[in-house]
């Protein structure tokens, strides 16, 4: 599959949400766990050697799950196949709680959800869409 | 540089409900041409798919898995000044990337994928559900609003919403902006009780440090909260009444 590499790229080196260096498996026999800083931005997370520029690596989060497994570590596994996990060990059960949040809540469908929920909540308190006076509100991308 | 494709491939092919979805034709990349074809350019006519801030791309409708991807970020839709009618084009900040050419069968499609990518970007979406969010929060804290307050936003802010920087394609603009390449300012949280500042790109209102209440020509977000308090308090004094006169009250005023 193509894709435009160069904009992930791009995208990589932007402001993140969050950003640490964790210890990261990835779901590959033999893989062991490194050290690697772990980007947030939108809803890819970026990985990189933590001396390089470039990132190693993006996962798009979507359709994925945010997993708690042993102290201190999470997991990333993806709806098609549940098993196949990234595992990411943090230095802190804390640190493990922010992230396992901060990627649950990543993905552009959450956001999505988030939005339908307010505008119907909005609608129930006032009786009124509040997407209709930013002309939005026939959007597909906005519906139930 | 990696990336779990598997599992991008089943976003894109999964029945999530897409943002956008029909025929287009891509131009082809020109140093895909052999040297000694002459420069004509040529099109492939591909099925795209566009869910949140991706456009997937197939080789048909039943392909079982996307030809390719396109991120949405950092980029910009613009009207194409092609040879090719209904052309527009997927550009990006960063100068050396490659844009995107699109052309589509009609009018009418080409406005509906226009507005339609020019709202995909993640950041996009995140100002509407800080928006929202922040309505809400003011929708359930407003009770008595005093004044009534005129229903207009900042003309900026509302245009912004709406349109992300970009104006109505019937007026046949050269180049639409979207607003991917540079996330508007977030409309800050209102620090002052009447004031407050908009964070217009467009129109570069700013308010800080004023203490009067906002004027009608600079009407904003705090005019929208005050007037759903108003809402609020309307209809919390209808229930009121009805629970004095012993009717149930229809509106159950919640979480005030």
């Amino acid at each position: 599959m193509r894709y435009n590499e160069r904009e992930l790229l791009s995208l990589a080196r932007q402001p993140a949400e969050k950003a640490a260096e964790i210890l990261m498996r990835v779901p590959k026999k033999g893989s062991v766990l490194k050290k690697r800083l772990v980007k947030l931005v939108v809803n890819f997370l970026f990985y990189f050697r933590t001396d390089e520029a470039e990132p190693l690596g993006a996962l798009l989060l979507e359709h994925c799950r945010i997993t708690k497994e042993e102290e201190n570590v999470f997991s990333i596994s993806f709806i098609e196949d549940p098993d196949r996990k990234y595992s990411f060990e943090c230095d802190t059960e804390e640190q493990c709680q922010e992230w396992i949040e901060a990627l649950r809540r990543a993905s552009y469908e959450f956001m999505r959800r988030s939005l339908i929920f307010y505008r119907n909540e909005i609608q129930k308190m006032t009786g009124k869409d509040p997407l209709e006076q930013y002309g939005i509100s026939e959007e597909a991308r906005f519906q139930l | 540089m990696k990336l779990n494709e598997r599992s991008v491939a089943h976003y894109a092919t999964c029945d999530s409900p897409a943002d956008h979805a029909g025929f287009l034709h891509k131009r082809v990349e020109r140093h895909h041409h052999h040297h000694h074809h002459h420069h004509t350019t040529s099109y492939h006519r591909r099925w795209f798919i566009l869910k949140g801030n991706l456009l997937f791309y197939f080789e048909d409708r039943e392909s079982r898995e996307p030809l390719g991807l396109v991120v949405l970020e950092g980029c910009t839709v613009e009207l194409c000044e092609a040879a090719e009618e209904f052309a527009f084009a997927i550009r990006f900040d960063d100068a050396g990337a490659k844009a995107y050419v699109l052309v589509a069968d009609c009018q009418a499609a080409m406005e509906a994928w226009v507005k339609a990518l020019s709202r995909a970007s993640f950041d996009y979406m995140r100002l509407v559900v800080r928006e929202l969010e922040k309505q809400l929060e003011d929708a359930r804290k407003s009770l008595a609003a005093c004044h009534k307050s005129p229903r207009r936003l900042s003309s900026g802010i509302k245009r912004h919403l709406s349109n992300p920087a970009m104006v109505p394609v019937q007026e046949q603009p050269p180049i639409l902006e979207n607003g991917c390449s540079k996330p508007p300012p977030l409309p800050p949280r209102r620090r002052l009780a009447a004031g407050s500042v908009c964070g217009a790109p467009t129109t570069g209102l700013s308010l800080t440090g004023q203490e009067s209440p906002v004027s009608p020509e600079t009407a904003c977000f705090s005019k929208l909260h005050n007037w759903y308090g108003q809402e609020i308090a309307e209809l919390r004094r209808e229930w009121l009444e009805s629970q004095k006169s012993r009717e149930h009250g229809i509106v159950k005023c919640q979480e005030f």
